[in-house]
């Protein structure tokens, strides 16, 4: 086993155990804090595959901006952060299926994917793979009809925020 | 590569080969001379706060007319000693109904995510901790992991004042940083890269020069980030007792004072490296410990300026402190990278018919920058003229001043 595949099984430990923790935890800010050791495992996951932008681009977005306002919407709601009901419904077994079903399906897929047994791309050097990106991101015969969508999106977003967030002129 | 030259790359040369020579593979030698790197510029990092810390309450001492630190050691250098062991003795206190693991998480958090930083910034053209191609979005991660650990050790010390200096922090640290990315945009734009050395190579002409409204934003808003004075309403004493840091009492307390001065010192040194034009200098290329020194001295330049700034301005208020954020950075910062975006564009259309030579090339760049910076200026000035406070609004009758009551005619007389 080389030092990659330790590092790889340690980390994939590590957000798997913090993964399950955020669901079973009962205190809604340790639930938080799990998430964000999750999304730092991936963050591990994207430097492991030697694409260092997505790493740094998954710590600035997930970690330093959506759990940063989880724990701070979580941190307004003080009375019920601790959570000491029942942590499932009758349902469970619904979501169970379908969570089963789902891997069912991804499992599936991938066993029929080639990928694993081919070698990888020849890698371009770094920044020659980041000016890919970027170019391919708004050239009109790859991806630029989905970024414009996402950004479309956004701005939506954005907007019906400002609406709600607004005050109402009478 | 010789000793005087560049004793950092010679020594980790010489100490390589040592370990080759043991008997370590490739991986394991580049292992270790890597976590000894890591370990010195940690070292480094925390040996340079004792020094600012004394240089920062000399220089408040000086400013508000009083002396400063002068007991211990000549001007009082060494006083920061004795205030350590001080704080080693100190008890540490955990408020009942504290969430232990993160309370004592956070203080680690804020201090290395300070750290961190450093990894990235070059000291001279040879001695980088790392020099990632993405170095400058690597600052922005880091940056956000410190706010992380504020709102944590506010969160978790069950304490009112505790959770209001989180409340802020979020506010002004996530808020703040919109207009510093933006404005580091800006950096990246012109030297096109996103690794921190090779834009400290891009500037044949210092960045300050080519966009000084950038280099304005990204000061502010790093002194914002740091959440000292004028922007220290996370720990405003008068309002809040400390703050995030009310509860933390010993070392605890300790690391987030250093984590502070290290942050201070930290932006000083991005300023420096991003627009000051990091170690460049006469000479560096060929002797690379110049370029330790030019930087220092530029880094130091900078720090000037922010004690500056933190000893004579008074605290703004959250709300002004938001507007002047939401109202005024953000929408000049995203001025300024369409401008900016647009000049270097149009300029590299037009420059290669103006027949210019190559040692000039970089200085036209720079004019047509620093004009176009100039005119938004000019144009910030006049729309925020059309916006001053014209008149104070009356809300009451003006009373008249006190008057002395007329002295009884006895002592008239």
């Amino acid at each position: 086993m080389t030092a990659q595949q330790i590092i790889f099984l340690v980390v994939a430990a590590v957000t798997l155990i913090a993964g399950i923790s955020v669901v079973t935890s009962r205190n809604l800010i340790h639930s938080a804090l799990w998430l964000i050791l999750t999304l730092a495992g991936v963050a591990v996951f994207y430097v492991l595959l030697n694409a260092g932008f997505f790493a740094v681009i998954q710590v600035v977005v997930y970690i330093g901006a959506i759990a940063i306002l989880f724990i701070f919407a979580v941190m307004l709601t003080r009375r019920v952060m601790q959570d000491t009901g029942p942590q499932s419904n009758s349902y469970w077994w619904l979501g169970a299926l379908i969570a089963l079903l789902l891997f069912a399906g991804i499992a599936l897929i991938f066993t029929n994917w080639q990928g694993f047994k081919a070698l990888p791309p020849v890698m371009l050097d770094q920044s020659g793979k980041l000016v890919q990106l970027g170019l391919s991101l708004v050239s009109p015969d790859k991806y630029l009809l989905p970024f414009e969508l996402a950004s479309v999106l956004l701005v939506a977003g954005m907007i019906g925020a400002i609406y709600v967030a607004g005050e109402k002129k009478q | 590569m010789n000793f005087i030259s560049d004793p950092v790359a010679f020594i980790a040369d010489l100490l390589a080969k040592l370990l080759f020579r043991i008997g370590l593979s490739q991986i394991q030698v580049t292992v270790v001379s890597e976590f000894i790197g890591a370990f010195l510029l940690g070292v480094f990092g925390f040996s340079l706060v004792i020094f600012t810390i004394w240089l920062e309450r000399k220089l408040y001492g000086r400013i508000q007319d009083r002396i400063g630190p002068n007991r211990v050691g000549p001007w009082g250098i060494f006083q920061t000693f004795p205030d350590m062991i001080k704080i080693f003795t100190k008890e540490y206190i955990t408020p009942v109904g504290a969430d232990k693991i993160v309370y004592n998480l956070a203080p680690i958090l804020s201090v290395s995510a300070v750290l961190l930083t450093w990894a990235v910034i070059p000291f001279a053209p040879t001695i980088v901790g790392t020099d990632l191609n993405v170095g400058v979005i690597y600052l922005m991660a880091v940056g956000s992991i410190g706010a992380l650990g504020i709102i944590l050790a506010g969160w978790s010390s069950n304490n009112k004042y505790s959770l209001i200096g989180a409340f802020r922090a979020v506010a002004q640290v996530v808020s703040y940083e919109v207009p510093m990315i933006l404005a580091l945009l800006i950096p990246v734009l012109l030297g096109q890269s996103m690794g921190v050395n090779s834009l400290v190579y891009a500037q044949k002409v210092w960045f300050i020069f080519l966009a000084p409204v950038a280099a304005f934003i990204f000061f502010t808003s790093c002194m914002a980030e740091t959440g000292r004075a004028p922007f220290d309403l996370l720990e405003a004493e008068s309002e809040i007792v400390a703050g995030y840091q009310t509860e933390y009492s010993g070392l605890k307390f300790g690391m987030f004072y250093v984590g502070e001065f290290l942050h201070a010192f930290t932006i000083s040194a991005l300023v420096a490296t991003l627009f000051l034009g990091g170690w460049r200098g006469p000479w560096a290329q060929q002797v690379p410990i110049l370029g330790v020194a030019w930087f220092f001295m530029k880094t130091f330049l900078v720090y000037f300026v922010v004690v500056l700034i933190r000893i004579s301005m008074p605290r703004l208020r959250i709300d002004q402190m938001l507007n002047f954020n939401w109202k005024f950075l953000t929408p000049l910062a995203l001025v300024m990278l369409i401008v900016t975006a647009f000049v270097e564009k149009g300029f590299l259309l037009i420059s290669p018919d103006l027949g210019l030579t190559d040692s000039a090339l970089p200085w036209v760049r720079a004019g047509v920058h620093l004009f176009s910076n100039l005119v938004v200026v000019l144009i910030t000035i006049q729309i925020l003229k059309s916006h001053r406070i014209k008149a104070v609004r009356v809300v009451a009758k003006p009373r008249p001043v006190a008057v002395a009551p007329e002295p009884p005619a006895s002592v008239i007389s």
